[in-house]
């Protein structure tokens, strides 16, 4: 291994600390802002020595910014790619920043400065994307670190913007603000009662989007679904985050009220339920990553419903993360084959809730 | 709530209707929704954004005057509808009727409303960064043969001394 991750500011792990309003619901909130450098074509037509170039004027415009004081600075296109899932693993850098996919390696100039809470990645899609995460539902919050260090960084670095479209990103999609705020919602009361579809069509009617646990293109997985804005022009960001607080208030109101008719109407079916993946998780052998998000999300919902005490949620978001391969590996010092990561999952997550254990039962 | 086109199942789709200025709620169930052709499905597509894109471009038309490339990245429109991106921040002044009308059915509007922004004035940059950024901008210029623009750029970088 050659990337050590305590060395970061809040060992790039802060969001996962259940400290933020709603957490047992809300996992994390993230602000995303697209932005690029005027004077260079963007990333994907970019030359290498373009990118290395934007590359430069970033890290010297972020050697002066306040926000990024004591923030690390990965450059991608020097780490093996064990490290770089390990970042991704972490929602620190985007799939395609990370070079994962076997179709597209990563590129000269691929960096990542991460900071507390804060991070910018470096010839992405565009040339920059802050981002801004916090633990919970925060958007506000987030949304104000970000635009302070957009502030600094566009102080130094000219941005491309146009008077009527805004800041310009390679895809129009993003085109405007920039700005894309998300928050990672576990909604297991509403897949169990089967309101999920009615609450995610009207999220769309709404504007609204949503995605897996990794972003654009991935699969929900373990009940937890991200929550987005859509579009990115002809509203102010105020009242994009405004619009998003709204609803997403209002699906965590019915994910209460679903868990209420779920306890009201089913519960001793349910208790049984959660009661099993507790025992499987506590118990098992060997565990896929599926399997152990899935049991995962049923004893995040009985610790939400006060079935299970004495365990954290602050427990159960490491798990989420420190369960995925690449993690597994970190932790045990070496790459493992599938089977031996299965058999390593299963008791990194025995440990943990052995540790908690006791209260329960 | 019942679906008002069968009368029997669960309306789970909600339209709202405006016809000549008279708003009118419509409720259906996803399978009488489904016949009228409106779209209900929730499954998530590999690359939703992709998708969506490909239509809209499918539907906004090409004019004449935008066949071409834009002068900075050498990029084309036919280029953008191929990758989904565009070349870079001049794309947007070459192409700007078709981005707008794109923009326009993308996010409903084509004008930003949120924060503005001023770049900052060059004196301010560190003469290496300026000096590295117009050696770039010369050799794009150079491949895509803009030469009055490339001899422009190198007495420029000749005033500021290697």
């Amino acid at each position: 291994m050659t990337i050590d991750l305590s060395l970061l500011p809040d060992g790039g792990v802060s969001w996962l600390d259940a400290s933020g309003s709603h957490s047992d619901i809300v996992l994390s909130t993230r602000i995303r802002l697209a932005r690029n450098v005027d004077g260079y074509a963007f990333t994907s037509r970019a030359r290498e020595g373009e990118r290395l170039r934007v590359l430069a004027q970033v890290r010297e415009a972020a050697a002066s910014s306040a926000s990024l004081a004591g923030a690390f600075l990965f450059r991608l296109d020097e780490l093996q790619a064990q490290d770089r899932l390990l970042l991704h693993e972490r929602h620190l850098v985007s799939k395609e920043l990370a070079g994962l996919d076997a179709n597209h390696p990563v590129k000269a100039g691929s960096a990542v400065f991460l900071g507390d809470g804060l991070g910018v990645m470096i010839n992405e899609e565009d040339h920059l994307r802050l981002q801004s995460l916090r633990s919970g539902f925060a958007l506000t919050e987030a949304y104000e670190r970000a635009a302070v260090l957009d502030r600094e960084l566009g102080g130094r670095v000219p941005y491309a913007y146009h008077p009527e479209f805004g800041f310009l990103t390679a895809c129009p999609t993003n085109t405007g603000t920039g700005m894309r705020a998300s928050v990672l919602i576990h909604l297991p009361g509403l897949v169990l009662t089967k309101e999920i579809q009615r609450v995610l069509t009207g999220l769309q009617q709404m504007g609204l989007t949503y995605r897996g646990l990794y972003g654009e293109g991935s699969e929900v997985v373990g009940n937890f679904f991200q929550i987005s804005n859509q579009t990115t022009l002809g509203r102010s960001e105020d009242e994009l985050i405004d619009q998003l607080v709204h609803v997403v208030r209002r699906v965590i109101e019915k994910e209460e009220e679903a868990r209420r008719v779920l306890q009201r109407d089913a519960g001793y079916i349910i208790e049984d339920k959660l009661w099993r993946a507790y025992g499987t998780l506590r118990f098992a052998r060997s565990l896929t990553f599926d399997e152990a998000m899935n049991y995962l999300s049923g004893v995040r919902l009985a610790v939400g419903l006060k079935l299970i005490t004495g365990l954290s949620v602050y427990t159960l978001n490491k798990l989420l993360v420190f369960s995925q391969p690449a993690h597994l590996s970190y932790v045990e010092g070496r790459t493992l084959t599938e089977s031996e990561a299965a058999q390593a999952r299963a008791r990194y997550v025995r440990d943990a809730l052995a540790s908690e254990a006791g209260s329960n039962g | 709530m019942i679906c008002d086109s069968c009368k029997e199942r669960d309306a789970v789709v909600h339209l709202t209707q405006i016809v000549d200025n008279a708003v009118s709620q419509l409720h259906l169930c996803e399978k009488c929704a489904a016949e009228k052709g409106v779209e209900t499905s929730v499954g998530m597509p590999q690359h939703p954004l992709g998708q969506f894109l490909a239509e809209v471009q499918q539907q906004v038309a090409v004019p004449a005057a935008e066949a071409g490339r834009c002068t900075f990245c050498g990029a084309s429109m036919k280029d953008f509808r191929a990758a989904g991106r565009l070349g870079c921040p001049r794309c947007y002044t070459t192409f700007e009727g078709s981005l707008r009308e794109l923009l326009r059915r993308v996010h409903g509007h084509s004008r930003h409303v949120g924060r503005t922004y001023s770049a900052p004035v060059p004196e301010h940059r560190e003469q290496d960064t300026i000096r590295g950024e117009l050696r770039e901008r010369l050799r794009r210029a150079i491949e895509t043969e803009q030469f009055e623009l490339a001899a422009e750029l190198r007495d420029r970088i000749r005033v500021l001394g290697e």
